[in-house]
């Protein structure tokens, strides 16, 4: 009935399902959490109760999302050990460390002052509310900071031995693992991409209530401190973007021509595939919309210089070309629209006309989540890339998952998804719920409000989703 | 000392931080369903809010702990008993929402009580039966797990994952009593001495299971000069359970929890001399499953930086939240 290959396809994609999950928590909370410790700093500096009330408001979100976050997490950190046990076992000594520091330097930081951020602002006072504000801001990125170097490690693979036993074994410097080729590039797109996709959220929330009153004084401000971001830092993520093409080029070729649907050579300069239907069985793409010599320009910055095909790597080693080819375009075709945007709300700064032009709102409300569109597309494009290693060119990812039967792990998948729909989806629900709100001039904060504002706050839309129970309390009966 | 032997130290000390501090949180869940909704129950929700997710993390430093210093180990153990991991993980998902999302929905808080409760329950029960099943030996063949998904399930495993439950209850009740006040404490009292006598008589019956699984377990505890040693174990047990229950009849408010918490020392203790020097029982011993010695130092430097910092950071936030807590909420 099910063999090893079909264990196999579950692994992957209970591992994608998960982490994709996952991710979308972190992308959001890193961002917010930098943001949240800017708006208390101005508060602080300029003592303006506007600033307080923004931040009580987000603070709200942040509480929900980082829940979201570390639940998924934990999912995360032991799915190592469940599907991939020969992995684990094979590269444990290697990246186990640094996942232990994750845990040791940015977890329990985070963990730690999370209770005071949320909670303690009338126990221990305005400055070491602020001060735990900061370090939960810094706990989040320095997370980012060693799980990304652990997998660009499996991208690119530096400074170990290999064990008698099959293990990779650290070498000598601990340095050259945790700053492996990949890493620094793939750290600061990926800050960069949160920072991004929270903007962009923080400016449709603006841009939502701006439309409903171009007088909310929260809203202008929650949408201009927003456009600025998209606007200075949009081109910055192109440019990091290019880089990062650049070095993976250099370290993952077969990434590339999946990325950019090159199934041939060309000797005398490749061209730029805009768009076309790339098939895997013909090695063609098909209906191809291109530009000539322009792949060659961007990539060796030389119109004419040649570039090496799939026909060149053994077709056992080829990553699924259909999805990298898409995933990349959308995620780049997304960076070029919050450019787009960007650019926009400066033309209407300038003309005075920020708060007014209702197209411009709209435009920044329906691209309220394109950012986490991005992100899951730039990881298909990293992750399915990579394939069929796990750790680049050295293991196999067929070679790494535990021992475990199919019917196992496709009854496990189910319940994963089953749950996270559920609770996750409940956790959206009621995310979005607090947007529908405008902030107001006595906002309250976390600890304050569940119970007063359970009582105070009114109104039909108390009650989300009707009628019928919870699945989640469903579930377990 | 040998680094490895260290390694083994740290990472049962994280499980044991783990232990009674995730176990309090996961206690007032299983006991939850047991206080009146409203002003009882946002108490008890109010005591554990600001500092679930620290309690919590250790048991991340204890999985990854674990991957990193002793990779075989989990490699070997997570397969094994993988549909409890499972169950633990998703437990702990609903567990782990519930604390915002009630307060996020008063019109569905009902459900989400009992999804943390639920969540609280399955999560207790599976970290038990995986002790259980760990401790009653796991199969391996090469380097990898050989046994099919349905080994870790027996009856002392059932016995082990109740027996946990039991204890979670205490220490969540005996948290209750020191940080609640009014019908909230008067109830936790009244659980606590119930969870005590459940626990104890649980711990008793895996403590004269255990010995009889396997030759080696009661050559440990019953031949002679280890005897000696680790008949102190029970002996100190009765003690701690007499002052337990005494402090409870007396009204004590922080007493209690200590107590509670020696309790699982010893129990932790008795573990160890069950499982020495193994990390799974009669087949891998911790040597058989260390990391080389350059990932065991350079963990070594971080966590001889960090550590002190975060319990003294962790110190911190409880000293922030101490005393009574109120049905309001911190603020
Ligand atoms: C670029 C950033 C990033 C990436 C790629 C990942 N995470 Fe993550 N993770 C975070 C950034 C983050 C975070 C922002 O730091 C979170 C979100 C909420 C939180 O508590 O920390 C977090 C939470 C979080 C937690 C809970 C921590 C806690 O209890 O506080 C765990 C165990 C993991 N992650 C583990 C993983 C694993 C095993 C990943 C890869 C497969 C992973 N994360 C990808
Ligand atoms: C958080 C962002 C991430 C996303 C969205 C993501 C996405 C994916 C996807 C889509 C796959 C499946 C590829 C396929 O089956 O073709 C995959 C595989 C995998 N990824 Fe990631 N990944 C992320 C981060 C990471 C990190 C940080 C690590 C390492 C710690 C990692 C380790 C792996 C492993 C071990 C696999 C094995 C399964 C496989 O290769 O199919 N991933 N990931
Ligand atoms: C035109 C603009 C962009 C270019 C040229 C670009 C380029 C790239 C490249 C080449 C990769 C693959 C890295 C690899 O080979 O492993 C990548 C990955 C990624 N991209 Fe982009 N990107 C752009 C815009 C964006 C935007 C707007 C976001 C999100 C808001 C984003 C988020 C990501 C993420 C999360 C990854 C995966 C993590 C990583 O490998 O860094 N990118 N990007």
């Amino acid at each position: 009935m099910f063999d090893g290959a079909d264990a196999l396809l579950l692994a992957r994609f209970q591992f994608a399902f998960t982490v994709s999950f996952h991710f979308i928590f972190p992308a959001f909370s890193i961002g917010l959490a930098s943001y949240l410790a800017v708006l208390e700093g101005l508060w602080l500096k300029t003592g303006k109760v506007l600033y307080l009330n923004l931040f009580r408001y987000w603070l709200k979100i942040f509480a929900i999302a980082f829940a979201m976050g570390v639940v998924s997490g934990i999912v995360m950190s032991y799915q190592f050990g469940t599907n991939w046990a020969v992995f684990s076992d094979k590269a444990g000594p290697v990246i186990g460390p640094l996942m232990a520091y994750e845990v040791l330097t940015a977890f329990f930081l985070e963990a730690g002052f999370l209770g005071v951020m949320l909670f303690g602002m009338e126990k221990v006072g305005k400055k070491l509310h602020f001060a735990a504000t900061c370090m939960v801001a810094l706990g989040t990125a320095v997370s980012a900071f060693w799980i990304l170097s652990v997998n660009s490690w499996m991208q690119t693979p530096v400074g170990y031995e290999l064990g008698a036993n099959g293990q990779f074994l650290p070498g000598p410097s601990w340095w050259d693992i945790v700053f492996n080729p990949s890493f620094p590039y793939r750290l600061v797109h990926t800050v960069i991409a949160a920072y991004l996709t929270t903007a962009l959220v923080v400016g449709a929330v603006g841009a939502w209530h701006l439309l409903r009153d171009r007088t909310n004084l929260h809203a202008r401000k929650m949408f201009s401190m927003a456009m600025w971001m998209a606007a200075l830092v949009a081109p910055v993520q192109i440019f990091v973007g290019d880089l990062h093409g650049l070095n993976t080029l250099e370290h993952q070729p077969a990434k590339i021509m999946a990325m950019e649907g090159h199934f041939e050579s060309h000797p005398e300069g490749a061209p730029l595939i805009l768009f076309g239907i790339p098939d895997s069985e013909a090695k063609t793409v098909r209906f191809a919309i291109e530009i000539p010599q322009l792949g060659s320009l961007i990539l060796k910055h030389d119109a004419n210089a040649p570039m090496a095909g799939l026909d060149t790597v053994p077709a056992d080693e080829h990553p699924p070309v259909g999805i990298v080819f898409w995933s990349f375009r959308i995620m780049v075709g997304i960076g070029f629209a919050m450019l787009g945007l960007g650019v926009w709300s400066l033309l209407a700064r300038w003309r005075g006309k920020l708060y007014d032009w209702s197209w411009l709102h709209r435009a920044a409300l329906v691209m309220g989540p394109s950012g986490f569109v991005a992100v899951i597309a730039g990881w298909v494009t990293t992750e399915v890339g990579r394939q069929p290693w796990v750790i680049y060119g050295l293991l196999r990812t067929a070679d790494a998952r535990s021992p475990i039967a199919a019917p196992a792990v496709a009854t496990s998948l189910i319940a994963f998804i089953v749950v996270y729909f559920a609770v996750f989806g409940f956790g959206t629900w009621y995310i979005l719920k607090l947007m529908g709100k405008p902030p107001r001039p006595h906002e309250t904060g976390v600890g304050g409000a569940p119970i007063r504002t359970a009582g105070i706050t009114p109104g039909p839309t108390q009650n989300p989703g009707g009628s019928g129970p919870l699945p989640g309390g469903e579930e377990e009966r | 000392m040998d680094l490895t032997v260290l390694w083994a130290f740290l990472i049962a000390f994280a499980v044991f931080a783990y232990v009674v501090m995730d176990g309090f949180d996961l206690g007032i869940g299983i006991l939850f369903p047991r206080f009146a909704p409203g002003e009882e129950r946002d108490q008890a929700m109010n005591a554990i809010a600001p500092v679930w997710d620290g309690n919590e993390t250790w048991l991340v430093l204890g999985g990854g702990g674990l991957m990193a210093a002793f990779p075989l180990a989990y490699a070997v153990i997570l397969p094994a008993t993988y549909p409890l991991i499972v169950a633990m993980l998703l437990g702990l998902v609903f567990r782990g929402v519930a604390f915002e999302f009630r307060w996020r929905d008063p019109a569905h808080r009902k459900y989400w009580d009992f999804a943390f409760f639920a969540g609280s329950l399955i999560a207790a029960l599976a970290q038990g039966m995986t002790l259980g099943a760990l401790l009653q030996g796991i199969e391996i063949e090469g380097r990898a797990y050989a046994g099919s998904w349905w080994d870790w399930l027996s009856p002392y495993t059932l016995l082990t994952g109740v027996g946990v439950v039991a204890g979670y209850a205490l220490l969540g009740a005996c948290w209750l009593v020191w940080k609640t006040s009014g019908s909230a404490q008067g109830h936790a009292y009244r659980l606590a001495v119930r969870a005590a006598i459940a626990t104890l008589v649980l711990l008793g019956a895996v403590s004269l299971y255990t010995p009889f699984l396997d030759a080696q377990y009661f050559q440990r505890w019953f031949t002679m000069p280890s005897f000696f040693i680790a008949s102190q174990v029970p002996l100190l047990t009765a003690i701690t359970a007499f002052l337990l229950f005494r402090s409870l009849a007396k009204r004590r408010e922080a007493a209690p929890f200590f107590l509670a918490l020696a309790l699982f020392l010893l129990g932790m203790a008795g573990l160890g001399i069950s499982m020495w020097p193994y990390v799974v029982p009669d087949t891998l011993t911790i040597w058989d499953a260390a990391a080389p010695e350059r990932s065991q130092v350079f963990m070594l430097i971080g966590i001889a930086i960090t550590l002190p910092l975060i319990l003294a950071y962790t110190g911190w936030a409880y000293w922030v939240f101490r005393g009574k807590v109120g049905t309001e909420g911190y603020h």
